[in-house]
């Protein structure tokens, strides 16, 4: 049997897993970085923290595009036989707000950096100038998507946290395939 | 407008004589005092992607002295307050002061102590020496313009190229150029 890198009507393909990972890991470092680098108190390490989340962000968002389409040319595995009713309805709607602040959040913090007054550039990873949103630069605009960048993050983060618990639940209390089919490949044996 | 061109001539003629005939241009040679009121040290530093910003130090203080028997042996100090960087944007003043940058509170002053003037047109010279920013001390090099001279004013226009890496200071780059990009108007008022 061989890993598959596509998705079967029950299990996800290795590339699947491997964006879900991959996204979250850097999704949750990216909130813990935002954290740390408007509160430290160096202004050297602020800045170059700054320009690291940046560069995460620019990332994430290249990840998230992939995973999307990637997501929209695959099968989506079916939910096991014992997930009741509720949760086969919300939990689409929770992975959905989940793939909705993916995207919202490194376009806000690319809004937040295009309209700031500061005008520094972006650089990801120093490696290619990014251009900035067609965005009019403002204190006021500034202001504004700061502020929405910190509300879409600890709202993302909290979602996280409930899909990090439901996950736990489906493993440890109702002992299904949930979480562990994230975390083994499907087969061509499947 | 005819006095100074007159001023120009006599400095030129300074400059280009030998030594021995300088005595009659005491014009020129003396020490001076920079006017901060009528000086200006500006800066700027490229951004990537295009642009870059514009500062300036408010405060600074120095003189010149022209030797009256050879010019090369002139010298030119200054010391630069980097407390009082302006960029026209307040939290990157507050970034510039602070110790990611210039560190004023523990290294308030930049120092500029010349060590040779070699002098390379008529009016122009490049004028070598020994700048301290941050504890940490490498030779530059400025170009000099004279920009006029009258009674006991004396005006130059310089430039010049530091690397602020070599300063500590090479936070943001490659974001921010390593070069900062001088460009001075001092005027030296006698005595």
């Amino acid at each position: 049997m061989q890993t598959s890198i596509t998705n079967t009507a029950t299990r996800y393909g290795w590339a699947m897993i491997i964006l879900h990972w991959l996204i979250g890991v850097i999704f949750i470092g990216q909130f813990v970085l935002g954290v740390v680098m408007v509160r430290i108190p160096s202004q050297r390490a602020s800045f170059e923290l700054i320009q690291l989340h940046k560069s995460f962000g620019f990332l994430l968002l290249g990840l998230v595009i992939l995973r999307i389409a990637w997501r929209l040319g695959n099968a989506v595995p079916a939910l096991p036989a014992s997930v009741g009713t509720l949760e086969r309805r919300t939990a689409p709607l929770a992975h959905f707000a989940l793939y909705a602040f993916q995207i919202a959040l490194p376009l806000s913090g690319w809004a937040l950096v295009s309209v700031s007054t500061l005008e520094i550039p972006t650089m990801p990873f120093n490696q290619f100038v990014m251009p900035n949103l067609p965005l009019a630069e403002s204190d006021a605009a500034e202001s504004f998507w700061s502020a929405a960048h910190w509300y879409l993050a600890y709202a993302g983060i909290a979602l996280v946290a409930l899909h990090i618990a439901a996950a736990f639940r489906h493993h440890f209390l109702l002992r299904d395939s949930v979480l562990a089919r994230m975390i083994t490949p499907s087969s061509d044996g499947e | 407008m005819y006095k100074r061109i007159l001023g120009l001539v006599a400095v030129a003629a300074c400059l280009a004589v030998p030594a021995a005939a300088a005595v009659s241009l005491g014009d020129a040679a003396g020490s001076y005092t920079i006017s901060p009121a009528a000086s200006s040290i500006r800066f700027t530093v490229g951004k990537a992607g295009g642009g870059g910003f514009d500062g300036a130090f408010a405060r600074f203080k120095g003189n010149i002295r022209i030797d009256n028997s050879d010019v090369e042996r002139s010298r030119v100090n200054i010391t630069i307050f980097p407390e009082s960087v302006g960029t026209g944007q307040n939290r990157i003043d507050a970034f510039l002061r602070s110790d990611a940058v210039f560190d004023a509170a523990n290294n308030p002053e930049i120092q500029f102590r010349s060590t040779s003037v070699n002098r390379t047109s008529a009016t122009t010279a490049v004028i070598a020496g020994q700048l301290t920013a941050r504890g940490k001390t490498f030779p530059e090099k400025f170009t000099a313009e004279l920009d006029g001279l009258k009674s006991g004013t004396i005006k130059f226009h310089v430039t010049g190229k530091v690397l602020r890496s070599r300063y500590g200071m090479d936070v943001g780059t490659p974001l921010y150029s390593n070069v900062v990009d001088f460009d001075m108007t001092l005027t030296g008022k006698r005595g």
